[in-house]
């Protein structure tokens, strides 16, 4: 396919890797902030491909694995009343909440719908005007604009037995949370391209001004992310830090301006939105605005609204803050599965204990294989 | 979740409602383009997808500036001009 298989060719990320190893061999934590990136790197095999002194940290970039169990559970409790058709992408699934899963509260008897798109849920909305639909609205910038421009298509074909409960979060507040946080030493950052395409790479500014770190906005295909590493140690082994963009073909520096203002007609930050892994962070959440409140599902239902503490077997917090690797936590891989999740990061295929998971990575001797040369 | 593809534009179906046909690995599905310039699309032109609707126009230029790069990051002339440095 056209603008996939020429950024994966083995033959130059093998030349790329070797270039990479020829820049240094300071010990480098380098981090992913997008989930898509992890899928990438475990995908290709890109951690045995890279030199052992380049260590990438996986990043809290996967909205399932950090949406807190509290607002599963409300989402459950909004599927389990009557008269509702709730719909969710898949990865929500099989999310575990305290009790249960959508994928349960199906079973249990709820209309659950996997839905492609947010426009299907209007659609489901328009087949069944004696129901309610609910769309579990989840995601980063990639993704708000999509639930944005469908509550305005909402409004145009006037429809009113359609809401949403607004869980979109935003990329900077979460960065600057883990730029702040004590725990993690980060030399440099592949920051998110999807995401980048919404918002532009402007908004990263802050990254090298303020916190002197280099970050490549970088694409998805295997060449893409060995380039944008290629890229960040670069900056490092030449003293500089600045915001580059490898993602051009899809990524400009002011980002999609119609995206922009449809996001911003429709929705306004919150005071504060709980992260699984880095707890309540300033205005990184979204809710509809008033205007919108009519499609607003956490004004039309009444859900819990509980916050609840993660099980304590589960550690899917200090992986997503990249402190700790998957095979550190005690329940990986054992009570922990893709079929029977406890965590979050176990569930959607961009979490790091799935990726670990999938792709064999299951002790540190695994992770990294002895044999590999590191100069 | 962030996941998106390029796929081809075949068909303008639905100017009012912004929908165009898009082809990706041979599927064709319907898309919404109302996050891009109508203006600025042709019959032909690569949009990236994310769930339903296409986020950004592909830059074939800039496509091939990447390649090119990395190609010649990746070459062999590269690599013994970086061994004569060391």
């Amino acid at each position: 396919m056209k603008f996939i298989d020429e950024y994966r060719q083995g033959e130059i990320a093998r030349r790329l890797t070797r270039q990479i190893a020829r820049l240094t061999d300071r010990r480098l934590k380098v981090m992913e902030v997008c989930g898509g990136h992890t899928h990438t790197i475990f995908k290709y095999g890109i951690e045995d491909l890279l030199p052992h002194n380049i260590e990438m940290i996986h990043g809290p970039g996967c909205p399932v694995c950090v949406i807190p169990l509290g607002r599963v559970d409300d989402s459950i409790s909004i599927a389990l009343q009557p008269g509702v058709i709730f719909t969710t992408f898949g990865d929500m699934m099989r999310v575990p909440g305290s009790k249960m899963s959508l994928l349960n509260a199906k079973a249990a008897g709820a209309d659950v719908r996997m839905i492609y798109s947010p426009l299907d849920a209007l659609k489901i909305a328009k087949k069944n005007p004696g129901q309610q639909v609910v769309f579990l609205a989840l995601g980063f910038e990639t993704t708000t604009p999509s639930t944005a421009l469908t509550i305005l298509q909402a409004v145009k074909d006037g429809i009113e037995n359609f809401s949403v409960f607004c869980n979109h979060i935003m990329i900077v507040p979460a960065l600057k949370a883990i730029l702040d946080s004590p725990d993690l030493r980060l030399d440099g950052f592949l920051g998110p391209g999807h995401v980048s395409t919404v918002i532009g790479t402007r908004p990263y500014e802050f990254v090298s001004k303020e916190y002197n770190k280099p970050l490549v906005v970088s694409g998805f295909e295997p060449l893409d992310v060995l380039q944008a590493v290629y890229l960040v140690v670069k900056q490092i082994v030449e003293g500089r830090a600045e915001v580059e963009n490898q993602y051009g073909r899809v990524v400009e520096r002011d980002g999609n301006r119609r995206s922009l203002e449809a996001i911003r007609e429709v929705f306004e930050p919150r005071d504060y939105f709980e992260w699984r892994g880095l707890g309540s962070i300033a205005h990184s959440g979204l809710k509809l605005r008033s205007k919108y409140a009519g499609f607003d599902a956490e004004l039309k239902y009444r859900a819990p609204g509980l916050r609840i503490a993660d099980p304590k077997a589960c550690q899917c917090g200090e992986i997503l803050k990249g402190v700790k690797k998957p095979w550190e936590c005690k329940v990986f891989g054992t009570a922990c599965t893709p079929e029977t999740p406890i965590g979050s990061c176990m569930v959607s295929s961009e979490g790091a204990c799935a990726a670990y998971y999938n792709f064999g990575r299951l002790s540190k001797v695994a992770g990294r294989p002895a044999a590999q040369s590191s100069s | 979740m962030c996941l998106a593809i390029p796929g081809k534009i075949v068909e303008f179906t639905d100017e009012e409602n912004q929908i165009a046909q898009v082809e990706v690995g041979g599927v064709r599905r319907h898309i919404n383009i109302g996050m891009l310039d109508r203006d600025a699309l042709r019959i032909g032109d690569y949009v990236l997808i994310h769930v339903g609707f296409a986020m950004s126009k592909v830059d074939e230029k800039e496509a091939e500036a990447t390649l090119r790069l990395l190609q010649d990051l990746g070459s062999y002339e590269a690599e013994v001009a970086q061994d004569e440095i060391h």
